[in-house]
């Protein structure tokens, strides 16, 4: 987790049952609710870049001749998949 | 800054009196609590009181931004970052314009937002309307928004000033709609004292809007996170939050009286807070109504008197909360109640003050007959006249004797 530049809001001097604020960053990322994962042919990939752009959660890192994804953080929305101009990319259904 | 109505007017600081209609009494009132930024949209509808407040920026006499988006929705939302980064906020809006604003109206409450926002009350649609009706205020009625409704444009302008110091009251922290009769009090002309701009702003203090959930770097936090779900603590949290809201709710009817109290002392004029009592302490018969038809009714009261007549009148000013106690006590004095509302009830065939008038004579304990009467819709002219039918109804309404219908006082007009 990347750390902050300031400490969070100290929420104890404020009343708990006001506004609904959080303090303290949630332990869950996206990939613990993923259903889809993307899966990488990596003799099609031509290190475009495009999915990197798309990704709406950044989880896509450049590997030495291919592009790999962070599946902690991948949240299986499929944007990738569907904007890889070689089709090297399909999503597969997680198991179990 | 002064905000004197119009530039030729005497300045600041010199006691004075003007005469304007109601949106311009509101629109005073704002300049006088000196948000920072007031938001608009033109219409959807609009009144005349954003182009008064409009006109007292660019004439350089209300130091404020003017923010002109593109809806009520826009505006609502916009006024939520200006009051998450600490700054006092204005809008107006009513009918169709509050309809459009809805979403990030009922966030707001929610939120603890101590926004200000005129509801210059108005018939919804359809028929196709642009008059006066409290049919908007009341379909709101839930959604956590403060109501106070007033009688005269002299308590519009005062009502508005004090509705930013029950807001931002740290018991209280919610937003405050202060209603205002569409047509009748925001078209209706008449003389009002200005209060002192010096003595305003010690009665105001500065805006404290964000103390407790901010958009600020120096204080980072998560507004707003998503809080629920069966399994785990969301529930829980929420049900915490919702008590909170509803405490911030109750603590508001002690705060409202207290402001007004404070009012009184340092400006000379005393409005009734939550409900006034007229003529109800000998009285066996009362009418109890909202708004601006008040005046009518107080007449009609006092022609039942001159006749021998045991009537007086409930005003409700405060509307949300609901005055429970205070309603409960003064409908103890009465043997028989004639509601008359400016609004419906869908669900029941009835007038929404009506219904909870209904739901604080239960707390007397003695069940007495109680009529609804519903009148003013589209703009109509409830009279000193049709209030003597509603007395006249409500002194023979007998218990058991439940009317299958309201009584429509314009329905033959």
């Amino acid at each position: 987790m990347q750390r902050q530049s300031r400490e969070h809001f100290d929420a104890s001097t404020i009343p708990d049952d006001l506004a609904p604020i959080a303090t303290v960053l949630s332990k869950m990322l996206p990939g613990d609710w993923r259903s889809l994962r993307p899966v990488i042919d990596r003799r099609k990939c031509v290190q475009c870049g495009l999915c990197w752009l798309y990704c709406p959660v950044q989880c896509v890192t450049a590997k030495p001749r291919w592009f790999a994804f962070d599946l902690k953080v991948c949240k299986g929305c499929g944007v990738c998949a569907q904007e890889c101009p070689q089709r090297a990319i399909r999503m597969i259904e997680e198991a179990g | 800054m002064s905000v004197a109505a119009t530039a030729e007017r005497p300045t600041a600081n010199t006691p004075r009196s003007v005469v304007v209609e109601g949106n311009e009494a509101a629109a005073i009132g704002v300049g006088l609590a000196r948000p920072d930024v007031v938001a608009v949209y033109p219409i959807t509808p609009q009144s005349t009181l954003v182009e008064h407040l409009s006109q007292m920026i660019a004439d350089g006499r209300l130091n404020a931004s003017l923010m002109n988006v593109e809806g009520e929705h826009a505006v609502l939302n916009g006024l939520q970052g200006v009051a998450l980064a600490g700054g006092r906020t204005f809008t107006a809006t009513c009918g169709p314009g509050i309809a459009y604003m809805f979403e990030p109206y009922v966030r707001t409450p929610g939120l603890r937002l101590p926004m200000v926002a005129s509801l210059v009350t108005r018939d919804l649609l359809s028929p196709q309307c642009v008059w006066g009706g409290q049919q908007d205020a009341m379909v709101v009625r839930e959604a956590g928004w403060i109501q106070m409704h007033c009688e005269t444009v002299q308590e519009i302008l005062d009502t508005t000033v004090m509705a930013y110091k029950i807001a931002e009251h740290r018991d209280v922290m919610l937003p405050v709609n202060v209603c205002h009769d569409g047509n009748y009090l925001s078209f209706g002309v008449t003389r009002v004292e200005l209060p002192e701009q010096q003595e305003v702003d010690a009665f105001l203090g500065p805006p404290a809007t964000n103390w407790h959930i901010a958009l600020d770097p120096e204080r980072p936090m998560g507004v707003d996170p998503l809080t629920g779900g069966a399994g785990g603590p969301g529930p829980r949290n929420f049900v915490r939050y919702r008590k909170g809201q509803c405490h911030g709710m109750q603590n508001a009817l002690r705060v409202i009286s207290e402001v007004h109290a404070q009012w009184a002392e340092r400006f000379g004029r005393n409005h009734a807070p939550l409900i006034e009592e007229y003529r109800l302490d000998d009285a066996d018969c009362a009418l109890v109504t909202i708004g601006s038809m008040t005046g009518a009714a107080k007449d009609a009261v006092d022609i039942a008197r001159d006749q021998g007549e045991a009537v007086g009148l409930i005003k409700v000013k405060t509307f949300r909360p609901f005055p429970l106690e205070v309603m409960t006590a003064a409908l103890a004095k009465v043997t028989r109640v004639g509601v008359v509302d400016r609004s419906v009830s869908f669900g029941w065939n009835a007038g929404p003050v009506y219904q909870e008038t209904l739901g604080a004579l239960y707390h007397t304990g003695t069940p007495i007959p109680a009529v609804s009467f519903i009148g003013g819709l589209a703009g109509a002219d409830i009279t000193a006249e049709h209030f003597a039918r509603a007395i006249a109804l409500t002194r023979e309404a007998k218990w058991g004797s439940v009317a299958a219908e309201p009584i429509w006082l314009n329905e033959n007009d």
